[in-house]
């Protein structure tokens, strides 16, 4: 059967989209809360239009973050252009690699924005705090980051490798 | 790289020189005043926060009338306009406007008049527009609505709501009721059949009980004949509407009162801060003192100023050790850009340093290796010089954050060419697709980090320790300074050594050098004096992290849990990763923008589509990826690096000014 025969890439590109897939769910998911809270503000003050703009879009990384792991992917494994042979085990090891991205890429831009949300409301009160409000969305991100890291020093990785 | 030093004033004056003192003092923008003295029976203070109110009324009265302006005859704007800053005034034109602001004043309470005006006509618009509709099928009746019989007959006006024929009708009625009436039906549609019916006055009960079953709802009552009614409403909808078009012709030609207004709304909101100040100083009969904050520099010309213009005496000092200075940055061109980042965080507290000089160029250069695309950075550094130029009366915060947008792009460019990114791989997809040359790209100077994320990761965590390393080595610096050579010692040497040194350890294990793809493998006997310092750090910070406990078990504890502290460090140079994530993130998004464009070849619809995804995609890219930079430097900033020296708490200098929005009056010389 040829999909057997070429399940390598079949695997390879399930990882590439898991990660784009999921990691850009939950980043909707967190956009679209922080930017119910952001519209609630400006309907009190449109002047903090741009203050609450910069907080609603903080989640928004998670979803780039996947797109990357799956073209990066993509690029790799020759759907891009070039050569679609990938060895079942190659193919299983890229899906592997795709999922730190994807799995905290999702949870990651969820929580994200519910700490984006408290950050809204807190610009909406205190204005002049806005770079602390700024950094609280932000610490969330280092996993997402963290991630990224071993999703793509793996993706790079399982290129070289002699199977 | 400094706190400006400041000094403390004591201003001494006659009240009758009093309005003008705080005027120029208000003018001059350099003292903070300060409720240092306190009442007794001679120095009292003034109430007079009721004056105050008013002019705050006032002020918010002249911006409501602006708000009125701007709905009718809007301001044209441009996009830019918000980087303009404030209009200057001259202080003979500032004396001959304040002259005016009763009059000015007048026209506010006429324009907010207007609105209100308007307002309550355009609510009666409906109500009349109601009753024209109600009377719309009864205006071919030729008697008044409220026409009850005569006599010897009653009449009934209504309409029942359904579509109905005069036989209908008819058989209707004789079914309910065996009395005779004229019915007529006056007009007929979908919805409803008007109906005047006639009968004989002793038959007026029946023919009543037979028309309300059948449906029949009372006509609108007016003792007019419906057509005439219909006449009067509509004249009074058209003087409605003429009056509100007057009103609202009134305001617009009352545009040429804006800037007057804006005037006023400043002049108000100026003289209310003054009654604030006023407020809070303490008068004679016939003397008034006040107290505040001057930065030293200023001091002398302020001294001399105010003795020659308005005869009043100051004295100054320094401030005492314990008391709370309000806080002012002054740094070089390079370093001041990000003043406002600090502030944001937080000023210097008292006796700490500020961290502009040191911080500066690392904010530009992990912000340019985050965003690392020379076109990106080029666009920034001619964005914000473009700004900076057209509007040089920018305001003073405005003006400082796109300086460090300037000075970011500046390395953002660098940093592009470094890695080979102009609007990431566009260059290459350029000359391939449209000119057929896939010889032409542009090679990076150094590496591309696509290529080889490794060395990029190696490379962003080296700039981590030194980045950290320079934080602790500040905090060494200030120890140094402030004469706690021990603290620097235990806090700083002993971190240095351990951190250092397994850092250095590391490079000697073959295992390691050959993860990080590193070429070179530190010999031994160099692993062996590393492990030792490594040692040497960690024994030293076990023995005194915990100085301040006199229990030695309890120092031992306490200097064992501060040894745990390493895996801070593990964690806090791992963060930096993220300037290998967000670099790849805007070069990866580019190259598929560019490949998205390229995907239709070369052709007519081919290059179309191309400038179509890249001007937009670019732009997006570069918006969110500087949006990115910026968060994430500011977080490196604040966490990994201001977390190892430097806490804040200062409060900002707020000196008495002129906190007005759209006039700044200048000192005439």
């Amino acid at each position: 059967m040829a999909i057997f025969e070429n399940m390598g890439v079949v695997l390879a590109l399930l990882g590439a989209v898991t990660a784009a897939l999921a990691a850009g769910i939950g980043s909707a998911i967190g956009v679209g809360m922080t930017g119910e809270a952001a519209a609630g503000v400006v309907t009190e003050d449109p002047s903090k239009f741009s203050k609450v703009l910069v907080l609603q879009l903080l989640p928004g990384t998670q979803g780039i973050y996947g797109l990357l792991i799956g073209f990066v992917t993509l690029t790799q494994i020759g759907i891009m252009g070039g050569d679609a042979d990938i060895s079942l085990i190659k193919g299983t090891l890229y899906l592997v690699a795709c999922l730190p991205m994807a799995f905290v890429g999702y949870k990651s831009a969820i929580r994200q924005a519910r700490a984006s949300v408290s950050s809204i409301s807190l610009v909406s009160k205190r204005p002049d705090q806005f770079v602390k409000g700024m950094i609280f969305p932000a610490m969330v991100e280092t996993y997402a980051i963290l991630a990224l890291l071993i999703s793509i020093l793996s993706i790079f990785g399982i290129n070289g490798l002699p199977v | 790289m400094a706190v400006l030093p400041m000094k403390k004033a004591l201003l001494c004056g006659l009240k009758k020189d009093r309005k003008r003192t705080l005027e120029y003092l208000q003018r001059q923008e350099v003292l903070e005043v300060s409720e240092e003295i306190r009442e007794d029976t001679v120095f009292q203070r003034m109430d007079v926060l009721s004056s105050k109110a008013v002019f705050e009324r006032n002020a918010a009265e002249a911006e409501q009338a602006l708000e009125v302006l701007k709905s009718y005859a809007p301001e044209e704007k441009g996009l830019l306009d918000s980087f303009s800053g404030r209009k200057e005034m001259t202080l003979s034109d500032y004396e001959e406007m304040a002259g005016r602001h009763e009059e000015i004043m007048k026209q506010a309470a006429r324009l907010l008049l207007l609105a209100k005006t308007i307002g309550e006509k355009q609510g009666g618009i409906p109500r009349i527009e109601q009753q024209l509709k109600e009377l719309e099928p009864w205006s071919s009746f030729d008697l008044p609505l409220n026409f009850r019989g005569t006599k010897t007959t009653s009449a009934f006006i209504g309409a029942v709501p359904r579509q109905i024929s005069q036989e209908e009708l008819s058989t209707e009625f004789s079914a309910l009721c065996g009395k005779t009436a004229e019915l007529s039906i006056v007009s007929t549609s979908r919805e409803q059949t008007c109906i005047f019916a006639v009968c004989a006055k002793r038959d007026a009960q029946e023919t009543e009980t037979a028309l309300k079953t059948m449906g029949l709802a009372n006509a609108p009552q007016t003792s007019m004949i419906p057509a005439k009614r219909q006449i009067m409403l509509e004249e009074e909808l058209q003087t409605t509407k003429c009056e509100i078009a007057e009103a609202q012709e009134e305001i617009r030609s009352m545009a040429a009162v804006r800037e007057e207004l804006k005037f006023v709304a400043d002049y108000y909101t100026m003289r209310a801060e003054k009654y604030g100040v006023l407020n809070s100083l303490v008068q004679s009969h016939s003397v008034f003192l006040i107290t505040g904050f001057v930065p030293a520099e200023k001091a002398k010309e302020l001294e001399e100023n105010l003795a020659s213009r308005c005869n009043v005496f100051a004295q100054f000092e320094d401030p005492s050790e314990n008391e709370d200075v309000p806080v002012v940055l002054r740094n070089n061109r390079f370093a001041e850009p990000v003043e406002g980042i600090i502030e944001s965080y937080g000023l210097p507290a008292k006796g700490e340093l500020d961290p502009s000089a040191v911080m500066a160029p690392f904010y530009y250069i992990l912000f340019g290796m985050m965003l690392s695309d020379a076109a990106y950075g080029l666009i920034m550094v001619f964005g914000c010089l473009f700004c900076l130029k057209k509007f040089p009366r920018m305001e003073e915060g405005l003006k400082k954050s796109l300086k460090m947008f300037m000075y970011s792009g500046i390395s953002t460019t660098f940093w592009g060419f470094m890695f080979g990114s102009f609007f990431g791989d566009a260059v290459k997809v350029i000359a391939e697709t449209f000119f057929h040359r896939p010889d032409i790209s542009l090679p990076p100077l150094w590496f591309e980090p696509v290529n080889m994320p490794m060395k990029m990761l190696v490379f962003s965590l080296c700039i981590g320790i030194i980045h950290i390393f320079t934080g602790l080595g500040v905090k060494l610096y200030s120890s140094v300074k402030s004469g706690h050579l021990a603290d620097g010692i235990c806090d700083v040497v002993f971190w240095y050594l351990l951190v250092g040194g397994a850092v250095v350890y590391m490079l000697t294990v073959p295992v390691f050098t050959g993860m990080l793809e590193l070429t070179f493998t530190l010999p031994a006997t160099v692993g062996t004096i590393a492990a030792a310092a490594a040692l040497i750090g960690l024994v030293g910070i076990v023995l005194t992290d915990g100085r301040s406990s006199k229990n030695w078990g309890k120092r031992l504890l306490k200097g064992l849990y501060g040894a745990y502290g390493v895996t801070s460090y593990l964690s806090d140079i791992l963060s930096y990763s993220r300037l290998l994530a967000l670099g790849l993130a805007t070069s990866v998004i580019s190259t598929v923008f560019n490949k998205m464009g390229s995907m239709m070849g070369d052709s007519i619809p081919g290059v179309v589509l191309f400038i179509v995804v890249f001007v937009i995609g670019h732009t997006l890219n570069l918006a969110i990826n500087a949006l990115g930079a910026y968060v994430h430097t500011n977080r490196l900033q604040f966490v990994e690096f201001f977390g190892k020296f430097y806490e804040g708490g200062g409060k900002k200098f707020q000196p008495f000014a002129e906190h007005t929005k759209y006039y700044k009056v200048k000192e005439d010389v």
